[in-house]
């Protein structure tokens, strides 16, 4: 059974419709990546599984139960972690507090503090700073520690490299396919065609609120890809 | 030594002042909303503290056990029921709504209680008083009510920076979309700290009238004190709250000394300075860039 599977999921900003009935599913262990253009619908898709946007109750089902509708509090306590576009670190708490908050709610897991720190040395160094004093990549990497504190079955990235210099980016992947390497359930969202091809098992393209392309990296040729992004 | 005496009355009375203004400094901290009815549900708070003084002929003192978990359920259901409804559309709505509460509340317990004064009766302990060098001496009272304040504020200071709730608390106050994401219920987190809040105003209530007598009509006046030390302590710090209630509360005793009719005035003056001086008050902690 898919741990994750969305059938036909539309999504609204008021009058608005973002997306437009997307189909997806994510296996157990599996690395899935999104990509697509800008405004194409990436984020507001990873909201709706959260339920940050509205969705309609069947619209998600995940480890087979519905989710679609529910509040997101109730959602990523059933498993289910978001590393949020722009990291959403909380600015009035400390590295480690940032940390612990992810935790607040976790199920039982390999992740700790002490994992995580392990994983992440630069945020021992810095647990006692506030939020907003370190850098971007540091805040990258702290809004992903966040979200492995609360020891998730399917863990949602989106954008990580925004904004960052390509080798802190090299450094955020490293550290993701340790992340990955323990089996766990990945869907990202990657604007870099080529990294996200490297690094998942398969791909969906999103164009215009709807899939225009999916399948495994090897099965698709760079002209197909480029058709489905740009919508050529 | 008069003098003296007035300013270690004044700093006593500060605790009293912090005591009001905790609350409303916890909600205006986490949610940006302030409460207008704050006042108006200090006393009703002591209403209830002589509602449950008079059915159940326990001092006021262990009232508190009954008046500050209703108060607390109280503030739950207004935030839930009342308040949830206009966060998130402007600044007025909250405004209005609670303006509203004010005035209602204010009608409902003249209706139920009539225009009289009131007074909590604790028995010896409200005259009780320790003799200090000379003609110096402090009220049993006053000492105790000063102690409940720091402890207030202490106990408030312990549960922002200390537990799993604060975090919550500082957290929803930051992001209250994020926030969601890490299992936690914002509405639910809003709740408890208006509870909270409302615990505390129970607390004030009913040190208020063990202290003076009071009315249905003096809410407001006690909002003001409440506002006046928040701004003179400074916004987001509570030991800010607890010195602002001691400057608010020394105004107040060396005014009154001065002439019984200078004691708001001698207060609303240092407001003022302290506003012209440092309008992000004496103690606030550096603004943040948002
Ligand atoms: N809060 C919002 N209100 C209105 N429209 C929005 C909002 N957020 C996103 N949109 C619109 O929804 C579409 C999809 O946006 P988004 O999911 O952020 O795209 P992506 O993440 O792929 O760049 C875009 O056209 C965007 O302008
Ligand atoms: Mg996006």
């Amino acid at each position: 059974m898919s741990l994750l599977s969305v059938h036909e999921l539309t999504a609204f900003y008021g009058d608005f419709q973002a997306l437009f009935g997307v189909t997806l599913d994510v296996e157990p262990g599996e690395v899935v990546a999104i990509i697509g253009a800008n405004g194409a619908g990436k984020s507001t898709f990873l909201r709706s599984v959260v339920g940050l946007c509205a969705s309609a109750a069947k619209a998600a089902l995940f480890d087979g139960r519905p989710i679609g509708g529910r509040p997101t509090h109730e959602i990523v306590t059933l498993g289910i972690a978001l590393v949020p576009e722009g990291r959403r670190i909380f600015p009035s708490l400390t590295v480690e507090e940032n940390l612990l908050i992810g935790g607040h709610r976790a199920r039982p897991g390999p992740w700790s503090l002490a994992r995580v720190y392990d994983l992440f040395p630069m945020l021992y160094e810095r647990r006692a700073m506030s939020g907003p004093a370190l850098s971007g990549g540091q805040q990258q990497m702290l809004a992903i520690g966040r979200a492995l504190m609360a020891n998730p079955r399917l863990l949602l990235l989106d954008e990580v490299s925004l904004g960052l210099a390509p080798i802190v980016v090299n450094d955020v992947y490293t550290r993701l396919s340790t992340i990955v390497g323990e089996g766990t359930t990945t869907l990202f969202v990657e604007q870099d065609v080529g990294r996200a091809l490297s690094v998942c098992h398969r791909v969906y393209c999103f164009q215009e609120g709807r899939i225009a392309l999916a399948g495994s990296p090897r099965d698709l040729t760079r002209a197909q890809i480029a058709a489905a992004y740009f919508g050529v | 030594m008069d003098w003296m005496n007035a300013v270690i009355q004044g700093v006593l009375l500060g605790g009293l002042y912090a005591l009001f203004a905790a609350g409303l400094s916890l909600v205006f901290g986490i949610m940006r909303v302030v409460n207008l009815a704050h006042g108006d549900f200090i006393i009703l708070a002591a209403f209830l503290s002589v509602v449950v003084v008079g059915v159940t002929g326990l001092g006021p003192f262990l009232s508190l056990v009954i008046v500050v978990p209703l108060m607390g359920g109280l503030g739950y259901a207004v935030q839930r029921g009342l308040l949830a409804r206009t966060l998130d559309r402007g600044v007025l709505p909250p405004l209005l709504v609670t303006f509203g509460l004010s005035v209602i509340i204010q009608n409902l317990l003249l209706q139920i209680f009539s225009a009289d004064d009131r007074r909590l009766d604790a028995g010896g302990i409200s005259t009780a008083s320790i003799g200090i060098a000379g003609q110096l001496a402090i009220g049993w009272f006053p000492v105790v009510v000063f102690l409940a304040g720091v402890l207030a504020i202490a106990g408030l200071q312990i549960l922002f920076t200390r537990t799993a709730l604060g975090r919550a608390f500082r957290a929803t106050a930051d992001d209250q979309e994020t926030v969601r994401l890490m299992g936690i219920d914002n509405r639910h987190t809003y709740g408890l700290a208006v509870a909270i809040a409302f615990g505390i105003v129970a607390l004030a209530g009913v040190c208020l009238g063990i202290r003076t007598t009071f009315s249905p009509d003096i809410g407001p006046g006690r909002l003001l004190v409440a506002f006046e030390t928040v701004v003179i302590g400074g916004l987001g710090s509570l030991w800010g709250t607890l010195m602002g209630g001691v400057i608010l509360g020394i105004a107040h005793t060396i005014g009154a000394k001065l002439d019984p009719a200078y004691r708001e005035l001698t207060g609303h003056l240092v407001f003022l300075l302290v506003l012209l001086a440092r309008p992000q008050g004496l103690f606030a902690k550096p603004v943040r860039e948002t």
